[in-house]
């Protein structure tokens, strides 16, 4: 029982619909409401209000010296449940227990106030996120330090470089001591140096025993940092396990209602030429295995075609175009495009043949796969770009293994290339 | 400088802090508030500050404001009007009033928007909500102490002289705070739900000041009305800030019939803002 740090109990969060503009009623509307419709009013019967569950019933219990990381799409209830934890904000129902004392960082900077110097503002900063002035007294110089700042010390922030504020920001916030330490998605700003000493602090922050509770869309960051992970959507807990990778993969590919979007079948006997039939078109794993519509981008998958041939015939070719969100040809391929003793054997009858797409080739985003035909220097079969059977698959994540390099770069690919002393 | 990193474990059984749905009733959370003083400090530090640092004319506004408005009674009421000042030189018997109205309007449309204008931090920190409105009625104090000093020089200057009354003084300080934040609870609750309370404030605090003995004596309200008139709070404490420096005015029936008020609207609007508390960060 005594190495418990959070334990969360069915807990529950209810928002209005419409949020903040929903409530935010100017005095005026709510008189009118009272005139309108007196009755209803005095009856205590107001206009009704919309209500969804942004915390859905959630329990858990993370051990003293955790780290752990949260996961799930926009929306899913991750900073409210950190709100909650914080205190911020009240359930609606359920019931938390914090054997510690926590911090929490929902921003950098938050209560910074430009017209003040970095000095000031270190001091109302850290008091704001809970430390005590000798706390910080003590810890200035390292503060200071770590901000790297030290010559604008006096300058009003106003006049600092974003970058500069951040990092000022970014430092006050990492001396804290807490038992509990909170952090949602704050390493999203900042350029990759800052990111990566941030996460650097994170990590010494778990290794010191804290507990720690970190929300992010960076899944290199959670696997890097975090002893297990929880997956939230739409409120509910989804998973939480200390198998962090697994729980990542359910997450990004966890959706089964869109898994048909990787496979095409010719279920309507539609794209018949003299020649050639389509039979199917789909994205799978190794073993054969459907993809789901999103991946990330570190593992190779394969292009499987099926089809049926009426006839034998030499110059028959079929391969796939793929095309980038916006519209963009990356490449075509066939069958024939090696020497020929390594094409697959097409004969007549039905044939099955696949490609591999290797891992890191590809860019993030959403990729159109369609596949194109021809015979050979003749005529197209299916001609690329004329609405061909094709599948959609999405790539995100797991761009590199660089620490440096986790989000989408510019560019149709992103191919990690190696480079070396020469 | 060596790091202890001590973390300490709060062993089997009870945890530190238990979250649950807010029920009825919210406690006062006074441990809370002790907790978090250095934090009220800082933030009333910052506000004055800041408030000095952005003008150009500084501190010499806390002087100025009320001087010009004192220059300006003494003219249209004083000279033109000629309402009767209990027999004291009209721009020190204006002035004595003046210090503590201004002090209550300034704090009171301060805390008013006070809430609203620490957005951030209420939807991003966890700190007890209470500090946010008592820092915005410090500052007030600041400007109050300067022109302290110049209302000093006048006694002086005007020869009045000083009694033991004077150490009541501080009671009817107080009066004003309390009142400034009782009403700054209120509104500054109400402003995150309804934000046209701020188009409110001004209008309130002008007619407030009408209402209010300021430019004019207490003696002026017909005897049989005094009791119903200390229905204005401020009407209680501007009375026992003459009665203490100038010699004029009563302090009966009117300033405990205001002391009653300030209590109720102090007890009714702490009461309000910890019902409210709950929902500051979803609805702001
Ligand atoms: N104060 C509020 N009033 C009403 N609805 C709110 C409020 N705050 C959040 N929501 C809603 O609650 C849901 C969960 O929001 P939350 O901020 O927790 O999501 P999140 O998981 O942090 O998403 P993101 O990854 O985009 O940060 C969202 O639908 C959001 O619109
Ligand atoms: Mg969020």
């Amino acid at each position: 029982m005594s190495d418990i740090a959070i334990r969360v109990e069915n807990l529950s969060k209810e928002y209005r619909i419409g949020g903040k503009q929903a409530v935010n009623r100017t005095f005026r509307e709510t008189l009118l409401d009272s005139f309108s419709s007196p009755i209803r009013w005095m009856r205590g019967e107001r206009k009704p209000i919309e209500t969804f569950w942004a915390l859905n019933d959630i329990s858990f219990e993370i051990k003293q010296g955790e780290a752990v990381g949260i996961i799930g799409r926009n929306g899913a209830g991750k900073s409210t449940l950190l709100k909650v934890l914080s205190r911020i904000t009240k359930p609606t129902k359920g019931r938390v227990d914090l054997y510690g004392r926590v911090a929490s960082l929902l921003e950098v900077g938050t209560g910074f106030h430009s017209e003040l110097s970095g000095r000031d503002n270190i001091y109302l900063n850290g008091a704001i996120l809970g430390m005590s002035r000798r706390e910080i007294g003590g810890k200035f110089d390292e503060i200071v330090d770590f901000s790297g700042v030290e010559k604008f010390l006096d300058t009003p922030v106003k006049h600092y470089s974003s970058g500069m504020y951040v990092r000022l920001a970014f430092a006050v916030a990492a001396h804290l001591e807490p038992e509990i330490l909170v952090v949602d998605e704050v390493l999203a700003v900042g350029d990759a140096e800052f990111q990566k000493k941030c996460l650097g602090k994170m990590g010494d922050v778990a290794k010191q025993g804290r507990t720690v509770l970190f929300v992010s869309h960076n899944m290199n960051a959670i696997e890097q940092l975090c002893k297990s992970c929880i997956h939230i959507n739409h409120g509910r807990l989804i998973n939480f396990s200390s198998d962090i990778h697994s729980v990542i993969v359910d997450y990004l590919f966890g959706d089964p209602s869109e898994k048909s979007s990787t496979i095409w079948i010719n279920s309507e006997n539609s794209y018949i030429s003299k020649i050639f039939k389509p039979i199917s078109l789909a994205l799978t794993d190794e073993s054969g295995n459907l993809l789901p519509s999103t991946i990330p981008n570190n593992s190779d998958f394969y292009v499987a075609i099926e089809g049926e041939l009426a006839f034998k015939d030499p110059a028959f070719t079929v391969g796939y175009a793929i095309y980038s969100e916006d519209g963009a040809l990356l490449y075509w391929t066939y069958n024939i495009d090696t020497t020929e003793d390594l094409w697959p054997l097409l004969n007549e009858g039905k044939f099955k043949i696949r490609s591999k797409i290797p891992h890191r080739f590809l860019n993030e985003g959403v990729h159109k796969i369609e596949m194109i035909a021809s015979l050979h220097f003749r005529e197209w079969l299916l001609e690329p770009g004329h609405n061909n059977p094709s599948v959609l698959l999405t790539i995100h994540g797991g761009l590199s293994d660089s620490p440096l390099w986790f989000i989408r770069r510019p560019g149709l690919l992103a191919p990690v290339l190696k480079w070396e002393n020469w | 400088m060596t790091n202890k990193n001590v973390i300490t474990t709060y062993s089997a059984g009870e945890p530190l802090i238990t979250i649950k749905p807010q029920q009825g009733w919210a406690a006062l959370e006074l441990g809370d508030l002790w907790r978090y003083r250095e934090l009220l400090f800082l933030l009333t530090w910052r506000d004055i500050k800041v408030r000095y640092a952005q003008t150009v004319l500084g501190a010499s506004w806390a002087v100025l404001q009320p001087l010009l408005t004192m220059a300006i009674f003494s003219v249209i009421f004083g000279q033109l009007a000629k309402l009767p000042s209990d027999g004291i030189p009209y721009p020190i018997f204006t002035f004595t009033a003046l210090l503590p109205w201004q002090l209550f309007a300034f704090s009171l449309t301060n805390s008013s928007q006070s809430l609203v204008g620490s957005q951030n931090l209420v939807s991003k920190v966890y700190f007890p909500r209470l500090i946010i409105p008592i820092a915005s009625v410090l500052p007030g104090l600041v400007d109050f102490a300067i022109s302290f000093l110049v209302l000093t020089g006048m006694l002086v200057y005007y020869q009045i002289p000083l009694t033991t009354r004077i150490l009541s003084l501080p009671l009817f300080l107080l009066l004003a705070v309390m009142s400034a934040l009782a009403v700054g609870l209120w509104l500054s609750a109400l402003n995150v739900k309804y934000r046209d309370i701020r188009y409110v404030v001004p209008f309130m605090t002008l007619f407030w000041q009408y209402a209010t003995p300021v430019a004019y004596s207490a003696s002026l309200i017909p005897e049989k009305w005094r009791l119903l008139y200390g229905l204005n709070p401020m009407t209680g404490v501007v009375e026992g800030f003459r009665w203490a420096l100038l010699g004029s005015g009563k302090v009966d029936g009117l300033v405990w019939i205001s002391i009653v008020i300030i209590a109720f609207l102090f007890i009714s609007g702490l009461t309000y803002f910890k019902r409210t508390e709950a929902t500051f960060a979803d609805v702001i």
